[in-house]
């Protein structure tokens, strides 16, 4: 859940990425870190084995700036893709106030793609959240390989809701801003219901 | 929801600085910080500029989610009180009123004795506090007196953030 401090005029949110492993979630906050202005981020911290698989996340605060005189800062994160490291991204999702899950476009990894949304939504629920009711946007990312499946498809796949979806090759950074402001919006649409 | 929102105000924040403040104190530590569950650093006293106070705040509740975690695998409810000893540098993390984290980092000029004892009483009146801006909070729900700051933004202040 987000936390208002009034007494220092700041509201947190934190953004969890999800996804299959090696579908790319560090390298999307790889690219935001190095895109991001010195003074709006904090130092990018990252839990990884190696041979840089994600151990327990990554994690990279961002302030965006004011709103009615409050920061609002950002907290991002990402989990263990890996299957094994299930018990580990339960952690990570505590306290989650929007969730990026970010597919992997190639045919190989269709099964992959789908098995992590599965696990994302027992996960969620497990921690009290329902994914229908939370901030949530998909990426398809790695859009420039050769062996992918047409966004049709993974649409079909993975966004049976019709939340915000975004097409992205995270290692040049297209569609990783586009992806990030998606969810912080809905993530402040939601603060302002004020549930 | 799993947790209930969690607020700040300005009042219980001077009076939960004052008890870190006096901790800091007695139990001869150099800094102290409180963290909420999720990562987010609540306060901070002492010496926190030598710090980077976020990523220290997101590390240490990483490290007590993973032994909670490993404290339900062998059927315990949680690890409570955590200690990590350095050459120089030492850290006691535990666990106050169920849903903050205290931080304690101290060096020989202390010792861990001291630090458990004076953090035992500290836990309780902070426990006191987070119990009262818990009440508050719901209370404020309930009776929907929201002075929520974000409940008139618009879109366009929200767009504004990005451009």
């Amino acid at each position: 859940m987000s936390f208002i401090n009034y007494a220092s005029r700041e509201i947190n949110c934190k953004i969890v990425y999800y996804g299959p492993g090696l579908c790319g979630k560090t390298t999307n906050l790889q690219f935001i870190y190095n895109k991001t202005a010195a003074d709006s981020k904090g130092k990018m911290i990252s839990l990884a084995t190696e041979t840089e698989r994600t151990l327990f996340f990554d994690f990279l605060p961002l302030a965006l700036g004011e709103i009615k005189g409050f920061k609002t800062r950002f907290h991002l994160y990402t989990v263990p893709g890996q299957v094994f490291y299930d018990a580990s991204r339960k952690l990570i999702l505590k306290g989650v106030d929007g969730v990026v899950f970010v597919a992997d476009s190639q045919e190989e990894r269709v099964d992959a793609n789908i098995e992590s949304l599965d696990n994302l939504n027992v996960n969620l629920i497990e921690q009290g959240y329902d994914l229908n009711k939370i901030p949530f946007v998909i990426q398809y990312n790695k859009r420039d390989l050769p062996n992918i499946i047409s966004v049709d498809e993974l649409r079909r796949d993975l966004n049976l809701t019709s939340v915000p979806d975004f097409e992205a090759c995270a290692t040049t950074g297209d569609g990783v801003f586009e992806t990030l402001k998606a969810i912080a919006k809905l993530i402040l649409i939601d603060l302002k219901k004020g549930k | 929801m799993a947790t209930p929102q969690m607020v700040m105000y300005e009042e219980e924040y001077k009076k939960i600085n004052y008890i870190i403040e006096k901790l800091l104190r007695e139990a001869n530590s150099k800094v102290i910080f409180l963290v909420d569950k999720n990562g987010q650093l609540i306060s901070g006293v002492g010496e926190t500029e030598r710090f980077d106070t976020t990523s220290l705040a997101s590390l240490t509740a990483g490290n007590i989610a993973a032994t909670g975690g490993l404290a339900k695998l062998i059927g315990e409810k949680e690890f409570s009180i955590l200690f990590h000893e350095g050459e120089k540098d030492n850290l006691h993390i535990s666990i106050v009123g169920g849903r903050v984290i205290l931080v304690v980092l101290f060096d020989s000029r202390s010792s861990l004795g001291l630090v458990r004892l004076r953090v035992k009483k500290a836990s309780e009146e902070l426990t006191a506090i987070f119990d009262e801006l818990m009440k508050r909070a719901e209370e404020k729900e309930k009776s929907g007196d929201s002075e929520f700051p974000f409940a008139e933004i618009t879109d366009d202040d929200i767009d504004n953030l990005f451009s």
